[in-house]
């Protein structure tokens, strides 16, 4: 073992103690759990920060005079300030809690398409959005009579940045672009592309669902309108998640959903709205969700993504390395800037098959369209296998996921 | 004439029965996918498609002389060609009558839907659905001809 995979063994190993469910066997088998960027699993503090909410803290928040409300309250909104730390927003009223991406994505689109957006307006994202970058939009588009205009991939999975700069044009008024694709690993260049789109005029909303995970996310510095991340895929619970939203163009949206909490006088005749962020979060949030999600940051920031970036870097090369030696693979998404994703196919079998077969040996992997079908249709795929890492993987899970899939290319050839 | 359905079905279980582990009889599934009835390429049609989530299934059947169902099929998964084999092996050549009232109790006796995934188990139930479907649709047919 060299000097380099001894020191990572060992950091592992203190960082894999943390997760147990990471002990657990799978089809007589130790899981080896390459599926993160579906979703990661829980570190204790996360589950710990669950459970002592619900014994020792639980009440509604911002609404009660007693002990427990108010106490429900702190907790809560302290973990809007440390999500606000964990992005660098310039105020919490720009960090607004959700169930994820998906919702912040959705908030989005139906404001902009109730006030930005107009007929002849155009939307622009690109090829390798998730269908949740996609699909709001062509509804915001249908519903705004603006156009939805694609920014075509390179065949190595780059965005086409060319493409991009053409398609840019003073019609637009949205860019929606992921910071890195969930399919590919490519992380695109997001200050390059706020700061292009904003000289057009354009608003720029980043799907951050598998970058805040990875590598650290600074909103003031991207400069982008929005930014959006998944809790669950950081460590964190599901139903957790942040919508980011500069607050001048929050303010300018009209309301989500509306309820409680939202407003600041309701009468029959009129009523008026509350201030940022709870003009955005009707009803009772997801409470433990958003402590859960604090726990998550404190979490990564304990082990700081100095070393975290660094050792899924390191994973995402071996398994390259490694990954390489079975016999007629192709990876897809060879950026050179690329995270955590190593997404492959094997000349004549289907991914699905691969991925069954390697479950029975415990290894979990995503196998599909990855809910980016207009991407697979692109590359004419069914869908590949995806390996992806989190911190707590190890170089040896990467030896026995080659040693997998070579047995399952064996058996299926 | 071909074995009774419940024959073959008890076959197949004595079959994985003998089969220890998952992985040998995922290793027989896939080499039962290999010698599938294949559908003729001309009927991969848009109609002929039963669509799964991750793999896509042809299915076709006609009627034979002895006025019993000739199924073929094809995957682009050689796992779910084998699993659609498994299907054809008891109902091909079965009268329409027979195939509707087969219960494929095998399915679960050897434990074939707990060990696929959801969407692999869902497209299952649509394979021995559209299978049915078939056998309802020539029974009517036969019927208005007898």
């Amino acid at each position: 073992m060299s000097n380099l995979e001894a020191k990572v063994v060992l950091e592992n190993e203190a960082i894999r103690d943390e997760f147990p469910i990471l002990t657990r066997e799978v089809n007589g088998h130790k899981l080896v759990y390459l599926d993160n960027a579906a979703s990661s699993q829980k570190p204790k503090v996360v589950l710990d920060a669950i459970l002592n909410y619900y014994r020792f803290d639980h009440s509604n928040v911002h609404r009660g005079v007693h002990f427990l409300s108010q106490l429900a309250t702190e907790k809560y909104e302290s973990a809007r300030e440390k999500l606000r730390d964990f992005i660098n927003a310039k105020s919490t009223k720009e960090v607004l809690f959700t169930k994820g991406t998906t919702e912040g994505i959705n908030l989005v689109s139906y404001g902009l398409s109730r006030s930005l957006l107009k007929s002849g307006d155009e939307i622009l994202i690109s090829e390798m959005e998730h269908h949740s970058n996609i699909v709001p939009w062509q509804i915001a588009a249908a519903d705004s009579g603006a156009k939805l205009v694609v920014v075509k991939v390179l065949e190595d999975g780059t965005l086409c940045m060319d493409d991009f700069r053409e398609k840019l044009t003073n019609k637009t008024k949205l860019v929606s672009i992921v910071h890195i694709s969930n399919t590919l690993g490519t992380i695109n260049p997001v200050k390059e592309i706020t700061k292009l789109a904003h000289e057009k005029g354009a608003l720029v909303m980043i799907d951050g669902a598998q970058s805040a995970p990875h590598q650290k996310v600074d909103v003031q510095s991207i400069d982008c309108d929005f930014y959006v991340l998944s809790g669950h895929k950081m460590y964190g619970p599901t139903g957790s998640g942040i919508l980011y939203g500069k607050e001048d163009v929050l303010n300018s949206m009209p309301p989500y959903q509306a309820g409680g909490e939202m407003i600041k006088n309701v009468s029959f005749e009129e009523t008026t709205y509350n201030e940022l962020p709870f003009k955005f979060e009707a009803g009772t949030p997801n409470i433990e969700a958003g402590i859960g999600l604090a726990a998550a940051v404190d979490f990564m920031e304990k082990i700081g993504f100095e070393k975290l970036t660094r050792i899924e870097q390191e994973l995402v090369a071996y398994a390259h390395e490694r990954l390489s030696e079975v016999e007629g693979i192709r990876f897809i998404g060879t950026a050179p800037d690329k995270a955590s994703v190593v997404s492959f196919v094997v000349d004549g079998i289907h991914p699905t098959d691969i991925g069954t077969i390697i479950d029975k040996l415990g290894i979990a992997v995503r196998t599909g369209h990855h809910c980016t079908q207009p991407l697979m249709d692109k590359f004419g795929l069914p869908g590949t296998v995806r390996a992806s890492f989190a911190v707590y993987n190890t170089f040896e899970e990467i030896d026995l996921l080659t040693d997998a899939v070579k047995r399952a290319v064996k058996m299926l050839k | 004439m071909p074995e009774k359905i419940a024959e073959i079905e008890q076959e197949i279980i004595d079959e994985f029965e003998f089969l220890p582990d998952w992985m040998d009889k995922y290793e027989h599934i896939i080499d039962l996918g290999k010698n599938l009835p294949l559908i003729d390429e001309a009927r991969k049609t848009k109609e002929n498609i039963i669509k799964g989530c991750q793999s896509q299934v042809w299915l076709y059947a006609e009627l034979d002389d002895n006025e019993t169902l000739a199924f073929t099929a094809d995957s682009d998964a050689i796992i779910t060609k084998g699993i659609i084999a498994l299907m054809i092996r008891v109902l091909n050549h079965q009268k329409p009558e027979d195939i509707l009232n087969a219960d494929m109790g095998f399915i679960d006796e050897i434990g074939l839907k707990e060990h696929l995934s959801p969407t692999r188990s869902n497209g299952l139930v649509s394979m021995v659905k559209q299978m049915k479907m078939y056998a309802l649709a020539y029974q009517a047919k036969l019927k208005q001809n007898g």
